[in-house]
């Protein structure tokens, strides 16, 4: 048994999809840094998620469907028609995808900034309505209540990297993946500069410690907040986009499955830094990973199912502990 | 003839629930001189300033910045008519520098990114230029207060302020930071820089300021040259009176001990004996007082007393019963009664009704209950009889308590404590930024309270209150008692601050004598 989910586990192709299944996440955590930052805690990541997976595909597929025109299969001109569909495809879905996913970003600070309802409810509405809404919307998109697959839909390309593609393991484990994947770790550093390095992130920051501060110097708070919505509606959609359009080419009603949540939770033990984010998402990526792998032993597969979203409680809890541990010593600094 | 750079003629502030704030007033200010604007909490000081500084409109009354009559709508305009307000309660964000805080909001920037070196640059400039020395790079959360105050200082002065409004900038800082402070400012004047200096602290106002304006509920009372008046006259007409800062008191009449603490030992969370083998008593009818540097036990003795913080060992007992065990209900229906020091927490709810405030703790008592439901006949009787009694100043018993002046939300306080007939009372920072109004007021309170045969156990680090108001004195000296003295009227502050700083310590038999065993 141990021997089998190690047989599983210590593969190239498992440290593979582990990357593979920390995108999504690592888009939505990195999403949320932005709305934490500025002291917004943003529950709609889940909502952004689902949006723009599913405008992403409905997109593609119209653009993809209007490029190719009447041509069919067989006809003269078709594959060179076909590839610049799927671009087009690509770039209108992905445009529309995160466009929608901002927009949700936006509406979340109009209602809570602007008209000051609860954010916590407000977030928790937009999900609720999302679930059911996605699924509407997909009917109507697609005449389907489950599943997109009667929409062509394109995917983003895969990339091999040269030189790295022939070293043995690594190339297996980093190289072929999904340009989604890519963009998320190359997100990494970006986020972290625009935290750190320009008058924005500084900005963020400021409103988010301390917003009287902030306004007291000139800083329009609001429209600091409004910025930091639209640019986590902007990276969680990316996450999005990498759940319908890079591995699976279709949308499936609750494809996020939590991804959402799990982000937050990522986030939240990262300490809302880009790198500590980054690597709270990999940890559950694992566990994602893991769940997937071992479907095929003979453990209950509800019990595997359950495996992330156990691994993300246990990280709260202990993330909870650390941080109280620290504040004690802290606090017997003073007391000394 | 000395040129007048800020007028603020007539100002009338009315607030939506007809509260009249500020009726009248007017403000003038001279170019290169520090202005005191001084009066008691709740005299219109804080409208006045959020009024010049856009946050509240006037009804009535006009502005004119240096001859030009304007309309300030936002802080933000303020600032460009030349200014700056350090404000009581700081407006930095803590984990950034203090180059990022003076210049958020107008950061230099380079190839489209903050620029970090040049803010720390300007700021090192600034520090200079102004003489208010600060490190740029550090942290502004590991800044001590009186460095942090410069922090706010300085964002204003880079701002082009040339109008600094200080609001009680002393209230939070050591007297070796204020007299660096006083310097500064004085230096910033010579620049000519003009400072309108906010407080009630009569000595400081002395010290520094050049002229002075007071306000008396809402109105602006006199005007005066610094020089030309004493103390005493400042405080005639911040008050409208002589202030009777001696308390006529009876001398009283200890009888039993009420309260008894015997050993009592508490342990911080970090393992540090805060309260050490501690043993006193307070005897019916007298007021003990603790003097002492704050933090060295006396919050947690007066919390341990009144079930809010749990002790390690020793007995503490009322009227012979142990409190061990027992609910914080339980040990005020033994007769104890609390003024916490922390007010907003332990005193008052802020957003509930000085009704609601007065009635909690004895709402579930059958005479205010009938049935399943409250007698609010008999609510609203008692709560306008302690309005009455307190002279608590709000618009009616429903009132919100945070929309009442400190002196007043402190009255709901004491309203509600001394009206329950304690047996105990425990009065920690009675006064503590309340105007000298009501602080007499409490004061007086107080002493009814202990002629009524209630043991008053009174801690304060204010030690004009301690020696004016107790009986007789315990000294408070890290965790332990380092003295007694059993009558209060024979020490002078110089020998108590010895004791409480440690200096002297009395033998254990001397301080032995105040645990009375009956």
């Amino acid at each position: 048994m141990i021997k089998d989910i190690f047989s599983l586990i210590c593969t190239p192709a498992f440290l593979a999809s582990v990357i593979r299944v920390t995108a999504p996440i690592l888009f939505a955590a990195l999403g949320g840094i932005f709305a934490s930052r500025s002291g917004i805690f943003n529950m709609a990541l889940e909502s952004m998620l689902l949006w723009a997976a599913l405008v992403g595909v409905i997109v593609s597929a119209a653009v993809k469907k209007m490029v190719l025109g009447g041509l069919t299969m067989g006809q003269a001109g078709y594959e060179a028609a076909l590839s610049k569909a799927n671009l087009f495809g690509c770039i209108a879905g992905f445009v529309c995808g995160v466009g929608v996913s901002v927009f949700v970003g936006l509406f979340l600070a109009y209602m809570g900034i602007k008209l000051r309802a609860n954010l916590y409810l407000t977030g928790l509405a937009i999900n609720t309505i999302s679930t059911g809404g996605t699924v509407f919307v997909l009917y109507l998109a697609a005449g389907e209540k489950g599943i997109s697959t009667s929409l062509s839909s394109c995917t983003m390309p895969v990339i091999n990297i040269p030189i790295i593609k022939d070293i043995p393991i690594i190339g297996e484990i980093i190289s072929g993946q999904n340009l989604m994947v890519y963009i998320a770790f190359i997100c990494i550093p970006i986020v972290h500069i625009i935290i750190n390095k320009t008058t924005l992130g500084l900005r963020i920051r400021a409103v988010g410690e301390n917003a009287n501060a902030a306004e007291s110097v000139g800083v329009d708070v609001q429209n600091i907040q409004f910025k930091a919505l639209a640019l986590s509606g902007l990276f969680a959609g990316m996450g999005g986009i990498t759940l319908s359009m890079a591995a699976v080419s279709f949308f499936s009603r609750g494809m996020s499955a939590g991804k959402g949540f799990m982000a937050m939770s990522a986030m939240n033990v990262g300490k809302a830094t880009p790198l500590g984010t980054a690597a709270a998402a990999l940890i559950f990526g694992v566990f994602d990973a893991a769940s997937n792998a071992l479907k095929t032993l003979s453990i209950p597969t509800q019990f595997i199912a359950a495996l992330p979203y156990a691994a993300t409680l246990v990280a709260l809890v202990v993330f909870a502990i650390q941080s109280e541990k620290k504040a004690r010593k802290i606090r017997a600094l003073q007391d000394k | 003839m000395p040129e007048e750079i800020l007028l603020m003629d007539k100002i009338t502030k009315v607030y939506p629930n007809g509260f009249v704030a500020n009726k009248d007033v007017t403000f003038s200010i001279n170019k290169g001189e520090i202005h005191a604007l001084v009066g008691e909490n709740g005299a219109g000081k804080t409208t006045l300033m959020k009024i010049l500084f856009g946050i509240e409109t006037p009804e009535e009354g006009r502005i004119v910045v240096k001859g030009k009559e304007v309309k300030i709508h936002n802080p933000l305009e303020a600032i460009e008519y030349g200014i700056g307000m350090v404000h009581q309660h700081f407006m930095l964000v803590p984990s950034l520098s203090v180059a990022e805080n003076i210049y958020l909001g107008m950061e230099p920037k380079k190839n489209g990114l903050f620029d970090f070196e040049e803010a720390c640059r300007l700021t090192e400039e600034a520090c200079k230029k102004y003489n208010l020395i600060v490190n740029p790079r550090a942290a502004v959360q590991d800044l001590p207060v009186g460095q942090k105050q410069k922090v706010e200082i300085l964002k204003a002065l880079v701002r082009g302020a040339d109008i600094l409004v200080l609001d009680e900038p002393t209230a939070v800082l050591t007297p070796q930071e204020t007299a660096e402070l006083f310097v500064q400012l004085k230096a910033l004047r010579d620049r000519g820089h003009t400072i309108v200096f906010i407080s009630h602290k009569l000595n400081e106002i002395k010290e520094l300021c050049d002229r002075l304006t007071v306000l008396r509920l809402g109105k602006s009372v006199g005007k005066a040259i610094v020089a030309d008046v004493t103390e005493q006259d400042i405080s005639r007409m911040m008050v409208g009176r002589d202030v009777v800062l001696k308390v006529d008191k009876p001398k009283a009449k200890p009888e039993n001990a009420v309260l008894k603490v015997k050993n009592l030992v508490i342990v911080s969370e970090s393992g540090k004996r805060i309260v050490d083998d501690v043993s006193f008593s307070v005897r019916k009818g007298e007021i003990l007082g603790m003097a002492g540097v704050e933090g060295n036990g006396q919050s947690q003795i007066s919390e341990a007393i009144t079930g809010l913080l749990p002790y390690q060992s020793g007995t503490i007992s009322i009227n012979d019963v142990d409190v061990k065990g027992k609910s914080i209900r339980q040990i005020r229906e033994m007769g104890v009664s609390h003024v916490s020091e922390d007010r907003m927490t332990y005193g008052i709810s802020a957003t509930s009704g000085v009704k609601d405030n007065v009635i909690s703790d004895r709402y579930y008592k059958p005479e205010f209950n009938k049935g399943l439901f409250l007698d609010f006949k008999k609510i609203d009787e008692l709560s306008d009889q302690l309005i009455k009694d307190f002279l608590i100043k709000c618009n009616d018993r429903d009132e919100a308590v945070r929309m009442l002046s400190g002196g007043n939300m402190q009255k709901v306080v004491v309203a509600r404590e001394f009206s329950n007939n304690p047996h105990v009372i425990v009065c920690n920072q009675p006064t503590r930024g309340v105007d000298v109004g009501a602080t007499e007021f409490i004061r007086k309170r107080i002493v009814e309270l202990r002629d009524e045969g209630t043991a008053v156990l009174l801690i304060s680090a204010d030690l004009n209150e301690v020696l004016e108001l107790s009986d007789s004195l315990i000294v408070m000296h890290n965790g332990k008692i380092a003295a007694y003295f059993e009558d209060a009227s024979i020490i002078d502050d110089m020998t108590l601050g010895e004791y409480m700083l440690g200096v002297k310590t009395q033998t254990p038999e001397e301080i032995a004598r105040v645990a009375y065993d009956k």
